[in-house]
């Protein structure tokens, strides 16, 4: 069981069937979209929020209630885009969130959006969770049915409407300005910035866009308040984080957790992952998706919030833990993470398009026992080459795996590359097309 | 019949979402590619038409969106997840089952015209490597040979029993 007394984003842990429509109702759903129209100002809202210290959860950690005010005064329409893209490597909480507590994602948009005075939200949902858009739309039925969404919300003359829009299959969609893009009917290729979404975004209209974990939070802060919703969490990491835990634990899943908890405790506490399966030592640990530098078993002391992993050169991210044990090579989880990155690559840019492509090449060749000598100072002059110069942060992202991976395991490298040619390479866990 | 005409209630109120027609683009393109099996060129001529769009526009996307197929594929399209981390925890025997079950390798489909097998990065669901999706459905834990076979004898006989398939997965349920 979760050591946490109550939940704030995975309450089906606290109420059984919460995803039920009647059951969220019975459990003071929507009284707080009902307070926010009725009672409070969007700015009051929007006050509450940045008092709360809630940070964005879809990679970036920026605080919500800031972004929130970046909107330019007077302006509208103004959009609201709820991000559930999510299709960084080891991530699986917003795909789980929709199973479990959809309402409370419905009410955190609609609260949302009345706070930045939008009355049009799109929820972009990667085309792959087909049934969890169909779960979505039926739960925004239901918010209708009720009067929930639609005209005149709670005779205040707020209206609003919510659409699920299904992508149709690319990781660079979750990039806010390729999202929308996508959105508008185009390939899903990142728009250059200034100007900034909460300026100039979705139809070139004021847009404020969050992840799904993000505006999940939300009703909780208004109905309990910031300073309640502050007793979780660090100072500087408020709140919880609902943690994707994959790979080699016992018990892999989704743990939701005070932001701050330590590393160790997540993967070897009884109440989260139970430790190792099959017993064996940690070896790699990218605690927040893909893009996210690794770990080792050195660091299982670090706590898991946006600051302590920044000083360790790594980051939260989406909150992805990928742990894998001695059993893998690092080589090989370099090549598969940078085949992503490869994979994912919209094309746009020369450094991200041509840098994961050399880098995919060469790691390929190490791995299969053709590895040369000059192959190790490649690998540093490609990824010096793509770091600081790709458009978009996916091409900085695929820069992390293979940093990672020479900077902490050189020795593999060094000897895949002496064995070369002498038949000795090892068996791969991972084939290769 | 045309798309219009068939699905002309659905089209609407999808266009009603958006201030803008392009934007419907995708969701089109899914209904499109269930009626016609696969994004034919003159599929992606009609849609463009629909939405006012030069039909090189929509070329593009649907040459860019991994779930848009432009080639035929088959009434159920086996995705399976080789990533980091299913990557390590089994996917590439699953694979290499399905490969051996269906007797095509990844990117082809059954002379029978039944599947096809197809490698993708990951899909979300990695607490229960190794993962697939038939349809855009989810189907995990596949740890064994047997459940393999499990999945693809329940797939056949979906087929079979004459359900309507979406290699969308606009009916997709789990
Ligand atoms: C390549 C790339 C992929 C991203 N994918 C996602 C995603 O799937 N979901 C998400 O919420 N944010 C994703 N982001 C971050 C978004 O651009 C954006 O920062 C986020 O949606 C803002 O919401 P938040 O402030 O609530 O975190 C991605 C960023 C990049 C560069
Ligand atoms: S960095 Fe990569 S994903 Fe981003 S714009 Fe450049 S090519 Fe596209
Ligand atoms: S890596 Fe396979 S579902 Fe995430």
């Amino acid at each position: 069981m979760s050591p946490l007394a109550e939940h704030i984003v995975l309450r089906d842990l606290d109420i059984e069937n919460i995803a039920d429509f009647d059951v969220y109702l019975q459990h003071g759903g929507y009284e707080a979209f009902r307070t926010a129209v009725t009672e409070r100002t969007p700015a009051d809202i929007v006050q509450m929020v940045k008092d709360s210290g809630l940070r964005g959860r879809g990679g970036a950690g920026f605080p919500t209630g800031v972004k929130w005010g970046f909107l330019p005064k007077g302006v509208y329409p103004r959009y609201l885009l709820c991000n559930c893209d999510e299709s960084e490597p080891g991530t699986f909480n917003n795909h789980q969130i929709i199973d479990r507590n959809p309402h409370q994602l419905i009410e955190g948009i609609a609260i949302s959006a009345y706070a930045i005075e939008a009355n049009l939200a799109y929820i972009y949902i990667r085309g792959e969770f087909a049934a969890a858009a169909r779960r979505l739309e039926r739960a925004i039925a239901q918010a209708y049915a009720r009067g929930f969404l639609g005209r005149n919300i709670f005779g205040k003359g707020y209206d609003l409407d919510i659409y699920v829009h299904r992508g149709a299959g690319a990781y660079i969609c979750g990039e806010e300005t390729a999202l929308m893009e996508s959105l508008e009917g185009k390939i899903g290729q990142p728009r250059l910035r200034p100007p900034f979404p909460a300026v100039s975004g979705l139809y070139g209209k004021p847009t404020i866009i969050n992840n799904v974990e993000t505006l999940t939070n939300v009703p909780m802060i208004v109905r309990h308040g910031a300073a309640w919703y502050r007793r979780f969490g660090t100072e500087k990491s408020p709140g919880t984080k609902v943690f994707s835990v994959s790979g080699h634990v016992k018990r892999p899943g989704n743990y939701e957790a005070p932001l701050g908890i330590p590393l160790r405790e997540l993967i070897f506490s009884p109440d989260y992952c139970q430790g190792m399966r099959s017993n064996r030592n940690v070896k790699i640990i990218v605690p927040g998706g893909a893009s996210a530098g690794w770990l080792t078993a050195d660091d299982l002391d670090v706590t898991l919030d946006y600051e302590a992993l920044a000083a360790k050169g790594s980051m939260l991210g989406s909150g992805g833990v990928i742990v894998l044990d001695e059993s893998v090579s690092a080589v090989e989880v370099a090549y598969k993470m940078d085949e992503f990155f490869k994979h994912e690559s919209c094309g746009k840019c020369t450094p991200c398009r041509e840098g994961t492509y050399f880098l995919v090449k060469v790691l390929h060749r190490i791995m299969h026992g053709h590895g040369r000598r000059e192959d190790i100072p490649l690998l540093h002059d490609v990824y010096n080459q793509m770091a600081g110069n790709c458009f978009c942060l996916l091409g900085e992202s695929a820069v992390v795996p293979i940093r990672s991976a020479l900077r902490l395991f050189p020795h593999e490298f060094e000897q895949a590359i002496a064995q070369a040619g002498n038949g000795h390479r090892k068996a791969h866990a991972v084939s290769v097309r | 019949m045309s798309l219009i005409e068939k699905y002309g209630a659905e089209i609407e109120s999808i266009l009603a979402r958006y201030p803008q027609k392009r934007s419907a683009v995708l969701p089109l393109l899914f209904i499109a590619q269930d009626e016609y099996g696969y994004l034919t060129d003159a599929a992606m001529r009609e849609v463009a038409d629909l939405l006012d769009m030069p039909p090189t526009d929509v070329f593009e996307v649907a040459g860019f969106y991994s779930l848009l197929y432009t080639q035929p594929v088959g009434r159920w399209v086996l995705q399976v997840c080789d990533d980091v981390p299913c990557a390590f925890c089994g996917a590439e025997d699953l694979i290499a089952t399905l490969q051996e079950k269906l007797g095509i390798p990844v990117d082809q489909t059954t002379p029978d015209g039944m599947f096809t097998l197809q490698r993708v990065k990951c899909l979300a669901d990695c607490d229960h490597a190794p993962v697939l999706q038939a349809n855009l459905e989810y189907y995990h834990d596949l740890t064994t040979p047997e459940k393999v076979e499990a999945v693809l004898a329940e797939l056949r006989q979906r087929a079979e029993s004459g359900e309507k398939l979406s290699i969308s997965g606009r009916y997709a349920d789990r």
